[in-house]
């Protein structure tokens, strides 16, 4: 046996058709303009673009049809995200799509249905996880009494100002549990939002405790433990095909850069100390590429088995490191100029540290590879 | 004609149950991994005999056609021989320029007499072929070629030199690029292309010693060598075209080549299995986190790299920068081989310093040279620094 093992990539028409529509919506709707005049509002998001959207069916796209979905699972999501991230469109799209497929995978088919289907209607979602900044962490502080009392904080819970639905990761009955909280079920204040580095991302820290969950509104047992190890592995390969869009983007805007920038007499791009590492990013955004594609050909419906994480895992530790490479080139390459706020380049390297830090960064993933490949 | 599942599943069985039971023992010398290896006589009589057997068993030249000595089947036959040698891992089919090269050139454009004079010999190994494209002032600038070739009577006569000719001391026959007009305006258009003895005098294969202390490379020089007019493949001036056309065949069985295991790939599996019971710090090197990450990185590229052959293939996952993987696969791929290899050594502590030769060595050495070896391929065939320049010029556009 490899340890190179399973290369399997294949791409379907539906995924096709979807990257196109999707290019196209995010180039036409979200210019850099665009990008940079949701910079300081505080959803960080256009709504009524989010409602077109919603209306081109992607905040359903892996949902089942029963639920009002398409019913194309997550493989078709990412191309979606792709192109999302080429525009650096932030919408709450990856963050709703997360909460569907956790309340999905840990509750079974019907259960969530009602919640489910609001979702594909238009209902922004999101998972309430970390309590801490370690993502390897598994510990869960926040508390689910029998009650259905919540109590606890979490942090860094992904588009919280926006979300309608909360999908709140706690201990209930010694185990874990997941807890469906409308946005009017939290106190006022509760919601305390970050200060990112990534100023087209919105995050905060929601306080729960007090909330009452009723019990059709709990899911627990045995489903919930490996859907949530599900959840960290489709986190981590959305954040990686977000990331490889703007990693595409980024290059873009470099290699615009070098044909046009004159230093010396000559066009900077003729110089081979710009040049080479340039190609280094490109065969290093070829590569994010391939292996986003290849993780969303081994993500189905039913639990990732192993294969399925080590692409998604490979997929994250080399996209948001190949975005950091190029955010990082890209204020490097424009100079002066690029050291400024005007210059495009800080929204990528923004957008390469903030990818970095979601789902777990390049080392988290490789010292789980080590295992996964070598023991 | 339609060739049935159970005909390729019973024609596998066949080639492997071949291989298996003809596979030669190990020699006691260090077999080549390449044919630019290939460094005394023992190695080429060894290896020759081998392409001969496989050839004689029918597994080689499955497609070529039978009047030549080739198999006249479909080309499917000789790409299961293929994978079932690289599986069982015999030694390479070596003549690989007659194999790979000169032989699908001469099928796709020699006349009748030099299809019937040259393709059997090529197959059989009876004639060992050497190519004569670069040059020592123009290692990468291939169209600039200097050695002249000027028409007299009924022969060419040669003058210059060539550089880094495999096995320039052992091959009977050389593709050789020659300037025959240097006047053109174009300096691709003063190019021709011939199939020149090298047993003749005024031609003398001198051979370069290795960075690894062996040899396999010649450095040739011809001294107003006369060489028959009628070794002019096409017409004067279509050198350079008829070079370009040569090296589209250099991907194996499909693209018209002979096939035979051309080269033993060194994978990132060789390695993990062969360093399991090396330590650091005491404990297994498997173990250590620090090379269980350079490890994981490893891996990676390789994938990373075994994928991007399959996406190549997809077209909607191919819009920006198209052909950028094909074009860049060369010098990833042989990077990444460069720093797998080094780190091979790397692993095996103070062992790590001991060379073919040492008793002690591991695998006689074989990671040290390997590794020595892996800058003839980020090297020839247009240096990584080149290829970089033609990345960045073709496909991203950047000026020059």
């Amino acid at each position: 046996m490899s340890v190179i093992g399973n290369t399997a990539l294949s791409f379907s028409e539906e995924q096709a058709m979807l990257l196109d529509v999707a290019r196209e919506f995010c180039k036409n709707k979200s210019p850099i303009a665009v990008v940079r005049s949701q910079l300081e509002t505080d959803s960080g998001y256009d709504p009524a673009l989010w409602d077109e959207m919603v209306g081109l069916g992607w905040a359903g796209i892996a949902l089942p049809e029963a639920c009002g979905g398409s019913g194309m699972g997550v493989a078709t999501v990412v191309p979606v995200v792709e192109a999302m991230g080429r525009a650096m469109l932030g919408t709450p799209l990856v963050s709703t799509t997360l909460a569907a497929q956790l309340l999905l995978r840990a509750a079974g088919a019907g259960r969530m249905d009602a919640a489910l289907a609001a979702i594909a209607a238009g209902a922004t979602a999101t998972v309430a996880l970390l309590e801490n900044a370690d993502w390897g962490d598994t510990r869960i502080g926040c508390t689910l009494g029998a009650d259905g009392a919540l109590g606890g904080s979490k942090r860094f819970v992904a588009d919280a100002a926006a979300a309608r639905l909360f999908v709140v990761v706690a201990h209930y009955r010694g185990a874990p549990a997941l807890a469906l909280v409308r946005a009017e079920q939290l106190a006022g204040g509760a919601i305390v939002p970050d200060t990112l580095i990534d100023q087209t991302k919105r995050s905060a820290s929601v306080d729960f405790s007090g909330v009452v969950v009723a019990d059709e509104n709990i899911i627990a047992g045995e489903g919930v433990v490996a859907a949530l190890r599900d959840l960290h592995l489709l986190g981590a390969l959305l954040t990686a095909a977000e990331a490889t869009g703007s990693a595409g983007r980024c290059l873009d805007t470099i290699v615009d850069y070098l044909k046009t920038r004159k230093q010396f007499g000559k066009l900077i791009g003729s110089y081979q100390a710009l040049k080479h590492p340039t190609v280094d990013i490109l065969t290093a955004v070829d590569s994010a590429r391939s292996f986003i594609y290849h993780a969303a050909t081994l993500v189905g419906e039913g639990p990732l088995d192993k294969d399925a994480e080590i692409a998604c895992r490979m997929a994250k530790a080399h996209a948001t490191d190949t975005l950091l490479y190029a955010g990082d080139r890209a204020v490097q390459f424009h100079g002066g100029m690029g050291f400024t706020y005007e210059c495009d380049a800080q929204l990528y390297i923004r957008r390469a540290q903030w990818s970095q830090q979601q789902y777990g960064d390049a080392q988290h993933h490789r010292k789980r590879l080590a295992s996964l490949l070598l023991d | 004609m339609s060739i049935s599942e159970q005909e390729l599943n019973d024609f596998r069985a066949q080639v492997s149950a071949w291989m298996r039971d003809n596979q030669p023992a190990d020699p006691g010398f260090l077999l080549p991994q390449t044919f630019m290896e290939v460094g005394d006589e023992r190695q080429l009589e060894f290896l020759r005999e081998w392409q001969h057997k496989v050839w004689s068993a029918g597994y080689l030249g499955m497609a070529w056609p039978k009047q030549y000595g080739g198999g006249g089947m479909p080309r499917v036959f000789q790409a299961i021989a293929d994978q079932e040698m690289r599986r069982h891992g015999v030694p390479i089919c070596f003549n690989v320029i007659g194999l790979g090269w000169a032989g699908p050139l001469i099928i796709d454009i020699g006349t009748e007499a030099v299809k019937a004079r040259y393709l059997k010999g090529i197959l059989s190994a009876e004639d060992i072929w050497c190519q004569g494209f670069s040059e020592p002032d123009h290692g990468s600038d291939l169209g600039n070629a200097q050695t002249r070739a000027v028409r007299d009577g009924d022969e060419y006569v040669i003058n210059g030199q060539k550089i880094w000719t495999t096995m320039g001391n052992f091959a009977k026959y050389m593709i050789l690029l020659a300037r025959t007009n240097p006047d053109a305006a174009r300096k691709y258009d003063g190019l021709s292309y011939f199939l020149a003895p090298m047993h003749v005098p005024g031609i003398e294969a001198r051979p370069i010693r290795k960075i690894t202390g062996e040899y396999g490379f010649t450095e040739t020089f011809f001294t107003d060598a006369r060489i028959p007019a009628d070794c002019l493949m096409g017409e004067e001036g279509q050198g350079w075209k008829i070079a370009m056309q040569t090296l589209q065949y250099e991907r194996g069985a499909e693209a018209g080549a002979a096939g035979g295991l051309m080269m033993v790939r060194v994978t990132i599996d060789d390695l993990v299995e062969q360093i399991r019971d090396l330590c650091r710090d005491g404990e297994p090197v498997l173990q250590d986190p620090v090379m269980r990450d350079q490890l994981v990185r490893l891996i990676m590229e390789e994938k990373a790299l075994a994928l991007g052959d399959k996406r190549a293939h997809i077209a909607a996952l191919t819009t920006d920068y198209p052909h950028s993987l094909p074009l860049s696969h060369k010098l990833r791929g042989t990077e990444m081989s460069r720093r797998m290899r080094q780190f091979a050594i790397n692993l095996q502590g103070a062992a790590g310093a001991l060379y073919v030769g040492d008793g002690q060595a591991r695998q006689g050495g074989f990671w040290q040279r390997a590794y020595f070896n892996s800058f003839s391929a980020t090297i020839g065939g247009g240096t990584s620094q080149v290829q970089t320049n033609i990345v960045a010029e073709h496909i991203l556009g950047l000026p020059k």
